[in-house]
């Protein structure tokens, strides 16, 4: 389990305007990219003093390459990064306010208390 | 010594600037009520006459981040800029500019500290939603200097309920005690049940109406033996998965004095989640 990775993932790539919409048009692409080019750097420190470990396991890269909110949440992602990416990705496809917000709710709806641990 | 010149605790929804500013079609049937308690809100800290803002929030994963994450922390900067892409994009959220008040920023520090709270702090912080909204909706003009105190109650583990607690009353304790003659209000906010990024957001109300009934009794009551005795880091999670953002009203319960009931006590039950506001006057109704 790499949830901080996934995490890292979600908050490096909402934060970047040119990096969400890279993500919405190529998320595969993205994925692989960002794995072998950024998951590693860390966020304050020069990229020669990158760390040398980090990845995603094989779910959370699948999940994260497929835009599934869903096996996300499964994962343990951090509720709040999920969220705020993925309406950056896609509330615009969507002509009434909160629309896409309203159905990520109902494609969680067979959840209840407790939801997986978002612990890192 | 300084006076605590009002201690305000509300909800912060980022939504408010855009339902408040928006017009005709887009503007959301709601907002003039809104808009109308905002307004009484307001009025509350205008009329407590403050020269300085203590200001207590939460960063959303903007500038604090999971491999340096503090507990609490102080802004002790002569300048903060505020707002994020993230929220100009989401919520329609104005780029803002606001001054520091350094000498009550580092003397919370040192004090913070030598009264048992190991304080991180920072030089160089953008501040986000947390702090901005209450702005909007108490302070428009932004003309006040701010020292800004942020709260983990995001990324698990976090501190217990009781340090919240135990942190608002040493707030409270702290200001009384700094020499200077400023007017301070202390101004924090959170959140009553929510839901991010889980099956209950963004329902027609709250997704724990039942909790928010409770909360605002024990908050506009003062009642902080009950909000302890019935609010747990486990707990939290059942009324709404950023639930947690409850621990900040119940610092300012602690900044606003067990047992003290608020002066000042309004709400409206939202879609999404329910707005409350509360407003404290510690030197007494002689001051409204």
């Amino acid at each position: 389990m790499s949830k901080y990775l996934v995490n890292k993932f979600l908050y490096t790539i909402d934060r970047d305007p040119e990096l969400v919409e890279r993500y919405r048009e190529d998320p595969r692409g993205t994925v692989s990219w960002w794995e072998a080019e950024r998951a590693n750097l860390l966020l304050n420190c020069p990229g020669a003093e990158r760390s040398t470990w980090l990845e995603f396991n094989t779910a959370e890269r699948e999940a994260l390459a497929t835009h599934d909110y869903v096996a996300l949440f499964e994962l343990g992602a951090h509720n709040f990064l999920t969220l705020t990416l993925f309406i950056a990705l896609f509330e615009r496809d969507y002509e009434e306010p909160l629309a896409f917000q309203r159905e990520y709710a109902i494609r969680l709806s067979h959840w209840s208390v407790p939801y997986p641990d978002i612990s890192t | 010594m300084a006076t605590v010149a009002a201690v305000i605790a509300s909800t912060h929804h980022p939504f408010y600037y855009r339902a408040s500013t928006s017009t005709g079609a887009d503007r959301p049937p709601f907002a003039d009520e809104w808009v109308a308690k905002i307004g009484a809100f307001r009025e509350t800290l205008t009329r407590a006459r403050p020269d300085v803002l203590v200001m207590v929030g939460s960063d959303h994963f903007h500038q604090l981040w999971l491999d340096n994450m503090p507990q609490f922390l102080i802004g002790k900067a002569p300048c903060y800029d505020a707002n994020w892409y993230n929220e100009e994009r989401e919520f329609g959220l104005p780029r803002m500019f606001l001054q520091g008040h350094e000498e009550l920023s580092g003397y919370l520090l040192r004090e913070g500290m030598d009264a048992g709270f190991d304080l991180a702090f920072s030089n160089e912080l953008r501040i986000d939603h947390s702090i901005t909204c209450p702005l909007i909706t108490l302070r428009p003009e932004a003309d006040l200097p701010i020292v800004p105190i942020y709260t983990n109650i995001f990324a698990p583990p976090m501190p217990q309920p009781r340090r919240f607690v135990e942190l608002g009353r040493t707030i409270r304790e702290m200001v009384e005690a700094w020499p200077s003659d400023k007017r301070v209000a202390i101004i924090g906010t959170g959140h009553l049940s929510l839901e991010l990024g889980g099956p209950r957001q963004f329902g027609p109300q709250g997704p724990d109406p039942e909790f928010d009934r409770k909360a605002v009794e024990w908050i506009s009551s003062g009642d902080l033996d009950s909000a302890l005795a019935q609010v747990s880091l486990d707990s939290l999670w059942q009324p709404g998965n950023a639930t947690h953002g409850f621990m900040d009203f119940m610092l300012m319960m602690g900044a606003a004095g067990a047992g003290m009931k608020a002066d000042y006590s309004d709400s409206l039950d939202l879609f999404h989640t329910m707005e409350a506001y509360f407003t404290w006057y510690p030197e007494g109704a002689a001051a409204r």
